[in-house]
């Protein structure tokens, strides 16, 4: 009988000893990682145009945190629907993309100087401060800072935002990716000035 | 390799040591060195344009100085250096700017970029040269900014302004100097027949560049497949620090980090420049612009290129203008257009090709090869990789060709960095030598522009969450601020009323505005009220009597409130100063006023109850009635009038605000008005407020009265008299609701044209003459800008001096704007 | 006029996946032919056969795929996968065992796998463990070196018929296992009593050796491979020998015996299965040589050269992650393939 009781206390002393080394080896190396939604909305494309559905990519993040899909994100593409996914551990679903643009071209918003009457809608629009200008006085996009979201377009009263296609320039164009196995591009330039 | 080499070997130049280091892999592509070599360099053609780039060499584009049309001279600057990586641009002839516009220039997209476009006049007149004898005498800054002002760039491939290459930081120490002078590619000789030819020059600005760098070792890298240039600079060196160091063929000792190892066995540091580990690195080309530069006084205008390929029928090095067109330039030296298969510029292993031949040459290009296509086949398809492994073994960063080729062609662009992509110099060796043909360089380069692209985008999502965030706070904030603002009012009015409560006497003069205006109010609710009745009465509406009790009802308020105001006037003592400035004339009319209103009130009661009883003289006395308030509403106008006559005159002696005092007595009249204009706006403002209520009240009821009876015809339960009675309820209290509605249409339209009449505008035209002056003001504002560098000081001042009166024209438009709208108790909607 | 249009380099070294591949099939012609010269027409009909059905299955599973199938064809992979297999095969062998083994090493272990480039194993190695496995009579026949069956004898081994004469014996490798320990008895063993190691088998690892010099000297392959691979087997064996010499065969024995030399240089050298750094491929094949003599002394099975390559194929991504060169302008090499 005395055996088994010095069995039970031993088994339990350990059990405590090594319960208090584990509790306090959690808190004390304990590993300090970006809370989740930090996480989610590093990986969002920030334009904060509200395709999805909220006011920004930072309540997004918080949404998907709380188990909303993560495909709803246009701008991002399907890129991001698979970072997502594979950051969360979740399925990777087709991007929820219905009536948004084609994501792949990068676009910038363009008011129509001249046809601007300077109600400031557009300012009070912009999710990233992009647009400058004052009450009555012409406005203009900030090219450089503009998401691309679209959101200016709608408010404006005169119609006079268009969004065009950001140019490809001598400082962004990049090489193409090479055609691939067994397959030959099309290798020919025609030459008139010699 | 030691650090210190011996006295004696410094003594006895040139001495030849064969490289103790090596670097890894390498290739030994086929020379086609002797196409080119074989003969002297030549002057390049004399085009009929030059087309030069303003971005011909690494860094900021230079910014031009001329204009089209102008007449230019040769060396005269075309655009000058921006920024701190720049280099200057000069002319390579005399002639004339003809155009200053997007061309073709040296790039692998093809894409075009701004040129400036010279019609030599074939003169070649020399504009004023400032050779400088001894650069010793100049010192190092003025050196540096000399070279940055003749446009010296690298001419060996990268064009990397020499200016910033020579500018030290303080405590940098340069040990070796590394003249480069390989030229490893095939086919090209530029370098090889410039130092054949022209070794003292190159000497000599090696020496400036010693100069400049004081380094401990200058030494000259050349392959041994150029036995010639060697004997040269031999030659010249003799008696010089300089050591030349012979290494072996192989391809890319020319590359400045390989030959840096092979020369010093040291490596630079991955993602460093050479400059940190005590090295500079100059192509041979480039000591020999920076000689043409500090001592004969010539910007960079020309340089050896090498012409050759099977295509061309005078292969060689030409001194070519810079801006030469290729074109100009195959020509001149004979090309075969049948023959022509592809077009490089550059050598075989890195150039690239050219889409148009009109793309001038600039300070990199060294080479054109107009080749059969022969010679450089085109490539076959890409095979898929067997990971033979060749490709490691041939690079010479020691790279893993293969694992980067993988991870490029899935896009896993996070491995390919973490097996340094972003090391590869795109040799192209790897490419050479794999047995799948496939283009790795362009894999490589694919990637690397896609991380580029994936970082700028990265930054870019950065900033704007940045800037989105800050808009939010922004925000929050004024939000904030505004919810402040508004208890602050709150709280204040709250005080102002304890304190009119706590000290009536004191308070007398408020609350005898506030009961006049409680009077005005109550008389033009009635007024209101007696012309929707009447309205009413004429289109035999069922709710005439209604309103008509509600017009009744109104006006005993209204009376109510006249005595209560009575009263009060009477009982304040601290308005004794006001009671004798009142004509007895305006008492006497008010009394009117009181009396035909009362009859007034009387003849509609009577008429009330003739109606009720449907006595047949209830149109008589209805039309009495309306005898009886056309009479009061003429008494009340003539009140109205006399009191505005005497406003002026009264409004001295009334404790007007202290700060009027001083005020002319224009403005004066001006504020006076006012003062009398904001009393009846207030009046008409709280009658909107009210008319408003009312409607929405009306409204209300009619909606859910109508829902009732829906709902009970619905349900059928109900009689058909109780349905009859509810129906009759819907419609009357309808027509409430579009009676209060007409009423507070009236209103409005009412006000709008008091703004007319008190302004002489309606308020569209207020409206637009405020747009107008501000439109001028902008553009004035605008304008004053604009001049300010370029005219003179009188200008300026008529300018400023306009503006200020359009600033002035601007705010009275913007203020009579906003006092008629808030006069009114408009509300703009 | 138009011109070419293509990124740099613009020249190259003019060699091609297929010529590599020519080469390697050259390069086995001396064994094939010493192979003839001792077991009979067998081996040279093995070759023959293993080829026709590479070649059909490929083109199916190219057309299968997609693919476009003379582009691929061109590249002579599978070329090289039937002679391979083909030469490993018993000369006994008849045309279903050949058939069996070139279809499954083509089909599963390389058109599945997504083609040249993308299997993990050695197809040719795969298609011979499967036979091992599922046929071990017919694949450890061998017939005794030097008594060479007649044409006509071969030829009716490959169409499965079994000839009057019963042709089969033992090979070095398997005497040496049932002996082993017993000194009287091995000296007994003719079979045992060449001057390298077994007589004929001798001469074919002889020229095995041979041809992959050529392979060496054309640089289609690297030293580092075939000298690990060699390095592996011999070591052990010396220091073994050396300790016990009855109970273990001598390093020289275990060189010359069975299908190392045609491991050394023509299997354990495939690239697209191998490890792919020079220090990756230099511990790859000296495990393979140990592999094979640990397998050969204490295993169930005479040879091992299949199983040895089988099992490091398995590793050489584990090699590959811890063998990165250092790279220029780095001080440390990378380890691994993630960040």
């Amino acid at each position: 009988m005395t055996t088994v009781l010095i069995a039970i206390a031993a088994l339990l002393g350990l059990a405590a000893l090594f319960g208090a080394v584990l509790g306090y080896a959690s808190e004390k190396f304990k590993v300090e990682g970006d809370p989740i939604v930090e996480q989610i909305d590093a990986l969002l494309p920030q334009t904060q145009c509200g395709q999805c559905g909220h006011p920004g990519c930072r309540p997004y993040a918080e949404a998907i945190a709380e188990g909303e899909e993560h495909n709803r994100c246009p701008p991002g593409g399907d890129t991001t629907v698979e970072a997502l996914a594979d950051l969360l551990g979740r399925e990777v679903l087709p991007l929820d993309n219905e009536g948004a643009e084609d994501a792949s071209v990068e676009r910038v918003a363009y008011i129509r100087e001249d046809e601007c009457i300077g109600c400031t809608k557009c300012i009070q629009a912009c999710p990233v401060d992009a647009i400058v200008g004052a009450a009555k006085q012409m406005h203009t996009v900030i090219a450089d800072e503009c998401t691309g979201c679209d959101l200016c377009v709608d408010p404006c009263p005169v119609d006079c935002i268009d969004m065009i296609e950001r140019p490809v320039t001598l400082a962004t164009w990049t090489w193409d990716r090479p055609a691939g196995i067994g397959r030959r591009p099309e290798q020919r330039i025609e030459v008139v000035n010699l | 390799m030691s650090a210190n080499p011996s006295l004696l070997q410094r003594l006895l130049p040139g001495t030849r040591r064969a490289p103790v280091h090596d670097f890894p892999g390498g290739v030994h592509p086929a020379e086609h060195k002797t196409v080119s070599n074989q003969t002297p360099i030549t002057p390049g053609p004399r085009p009929a344009q030059l087309v030069l780039p303003l971005n011909m060499h690494l860094g900021a584009p230079a910014r031009p100085v001329v204009a089209v049309g102008d007449q230019i001279l040769k060396g005269q600057m075309l655009a000058e250096p921006t920024g701190a990586v720049s280099a200057a641009l000069h002319a390579p002839t005399s002639g004339t700017v003809v155009a200053l516009g997007p061309r073709p220039i040296q790039h692998p997209s093809g894409m075009d970029a701004l040129c400036i476009v010279l019609a030599p006049d074939g003169e070649d007149r020399w504009a004023e040269r400032r050779p400088v004898a001894d650069h010793t005498r100049l010192g190092p800054g003025k050196l540096i900014a000399l070279l940055r002002d003749a446009g010296v760039a690298g001419l060996g491939g990268a064009g990397f302004p020499t200016s910033v290459k020579v500018s030290l930081g303080d405590h940098q120490r340069v040990e070796q100097l590394i003249i480069n002078a390989v030229e490893c590619e095939p086919y090209i000789t530029a370098d090889d027949r410039l130092m054949r030819e022209r070794a003292d020059e190159i000497l000599l600005g090696v020496q400036i560049l010693q100069y400049l760098l004081n380094p401990h070792d200058t030494l000259i890298g050349i392959e041994d497949n150029k036995p010639e240039a060697i004997a040269a600079l031999r030659a010249a060196c003799a008696g010089s620090d300089v050591e030349i160091r012979v290494v072996p063929t192989k391809y890319p000792s020319g590359g400045e980090k390989q030959l840096i190892q092979l020369l010093t066995g040291k490596e630079v540091p991955s993602g460093s420049i050479p400059a940190q580990c005590g090295v500079v690195c100059q192509n041979v080309g480039t000591a020999w612009a920076v000689k043409r530069a500090v001592h004969d006084g010539e910007p960079l205008l020309s340089r050896i290129t090498t012409v050759t390929g099977d295509a061309v029928a005078r292969p060689g090095n030409y001194e070519v203008w810079l801006g030469t067109p290729v074109a100009d330039l195959l020509h001149h030296a004979g090309v075969d257009k049948d023959r022509l298969g592809r077009l490089v510029m550059g050598g075989p292993m890195m150039g690239f090709t050219l889409h148009d031949p009109s793309v001038p040459v600039v300070k990199t290009s060294n080479c054109v090869i107009a080749a059969s296509a022969e010679e450089l086949p085109e490539p076959p398809p890409e095979q898929a990789c067997i990971r033979c492994g060749a490709c490691a073994e041939v690079c010479p960063a020691n790279l893993l060709p293969q694992q980067l080729y993988w991870y490029a062609k899935t896009d896993d662009f996070e491995r390919a960095q973490h097996h340094n992509l972003m090391d590869c110099i795109e040799c192209g060796a790897c490419a050479y030598v794999c047995p799948s043909h496939i283009p790795l360089v362009q894999y490589y380069r694919y990637a690397k522009g896609e991380i580029r692209t994936q970082t700028a985008e990265q930054i870019k999502a950065d900033r704007a969450r940045e800037r989105f965030e800050a808009r939010q706070a922004r925000l929050e904030r004024e939000q904030a601020e505004k919810e402040a603002r508004r208890r602050a009012r709150l709280e204040a009015n709250r005080k102002k009323q304890e304190a009119a409560a706590d000290s009536a006497p004191g308070a007398g003069d408020d609350k005898l505005a506030a009961l006049k205006k409680e009077v005005g109010q109550a008389s033009s609710a009635y007024k209101a009220a007696v012309k929707a009745a009447k309205t009413a009465e004429a289109q035999e509406a069922d709710n005439a009597a209604e309103l008509r009790a509600r017009a009744d009802s109104l006006k005993a308020e209204a009376d109510r409130a006249k005595a209560a105001l009575r009263d009060a006037k009477a009982a304040a003592p601290a308005q004794p100063a006001a009671a004798p400035a009142e004509s007895s004339a305006l008492a006497d009319l008010k009394k009117a006023v009181g009396e035909a209103s009362s009859a007034y009130k009387a003849a509609v009661k009577a008429a009330k109850n003739a109606e009720a009883e449907q006595s047949d003289d209830a149109a008589e006395l209805r039309a009495r009635a309306d005898q009886l308030k056309a009479e009061a509403d003429r008494l009340k106008a003539e009140l109205r009038e006399a009191k505005a006559a005497q406003g002026p005159a009264a409004a001295p002696a009334a404790p007007a605000p202290p700060k009027q005092d001083g005020d002319t007595p224009d403005s004066k009249t001006t504020v006076d008005k006012a003062a009398v204009d904001d009393d009846a706006a207030a009046k008409r403002q709280k009658r909107l407020k009210a008319l408003k209520t009312a409607y929405n009240m009306a409204h209300k009821q009619y909606k859910e009265a109508h829902a009732a009876v829906e709902r009970a015809e619905r349900a059928g339960q109900d009689s058909d008299e109780a349905l009859a009675a509810m129906h009759a309820k819907v419609e009357k209290l309808k027509a409430k609701a579009d009676h209060c509605r007409d009423a507070l249409d009236a209103l409005v339209e009412q006000a709008k044209a008091d703004i007319l009449a008190h302004t002489g505008k309606d308020l569209k035209t207020l409206k637009l003459d405020a747009a107008r002056a501000e439109s001028a003001l902008r553009d004035k504002a605008d304008e004053l800008e604009r001049r300010r560098d370029t005219s003179d000081a009188d200008t300026l001042e008529t300018l400023n001096s306009e503006l200020d009166a359009l600033q002035e024209h601007a705010q009275l438009t913007r203020l009579a704007l906003k006092t008629a709208v808030e006069e009114q108790g408009l509300v703009e909607e | 006029m138009s011109l070419i249009n293509a990124p740099s380099p613009h020249t190259s070294r003019h060699t091609d996946t297929g010529a590599v591949m020519r080469q390697v099939v050259y390069a086995t012609l001396p064994g094939l032919a010493v192979l003839v010269w001792q077991f009979g027409l067998g081996s040279l009909l093995n070759v023959l056969w293993a080829v026709l059905v590479a070649l059909t299955c490929e083109a199916l599973f190219l057309r299968a795929r997609g693919k476009p199938v003379a582009f691929y064809l061109k590249d002579w992979s599978a070329v090289v996968t039937a002679v391979l297999l083909g030469l490993a095969l018993p000369s006994t062998a008849p045309w279903w065992l050949t058939l069996i083994g070139v279809g499954f090493a083509i089909v599963v272990a390389k058109q599945l796998y997504g083609g040249l480039g993308m299997n993990p194993f050695n197809p040719a190695m795969i298609g011979y463990v499967l036979l091992l496995i599922s046929f071990p009579v017919a694949m450890t026949q061998w017939v005794a070196p030097g008594d060479a069956p007649a044409p006509a004898d071969s030829l009716a081994l490959f169409l499965g018929q079994t000839p009057a004469d019963a042709f089969t014996g033992a090979t070095p490798l398997d005497t040496f296992r049932t002996w082993a320990g017993d000194a009287e008895a091995l000296a007994g063993r003719d079979i045992l009593a060449g001057r390298l190691a077994g007589p004929g088998w001798e001469a074919v690892n002889l020229a095995f050796l041979l041809g992959g010099l050529y392979l060496l000297a054309r640089r289609i392959i690297t030293w580092q491979i075939p000298v690990a691979f060699l390095a592996g087997l011999a070591l052990p064996a010396l220091i073994a020998h050396q300790v016990d010499a009855a109970r273990f065969a001598g390093p020289l024995f275990h060189l010359f015996s069975g299908g190392a030399m045609l491991g050394a240089f023509f299997i354990a050298t495939d690239p697209v299965s191998a490890a792919t750094s020079r220090l990756g491929r230099f511990i790859y094949a000296l495990l393979i040589g140990l592999l094979i003599w640990v397998i050969r002394t204490f295993g169930g099975y005479p040879d091992a050269v299949a199983f040895a390559v089988l099992l490091l194929n398995l590793a050489a991504p584990f090699i590959d992650y811890y063998t990165q060169p250092r790279a220029y302008g780095h001080r440390k090499a990378n380890k691994g393939a993630n960040p």
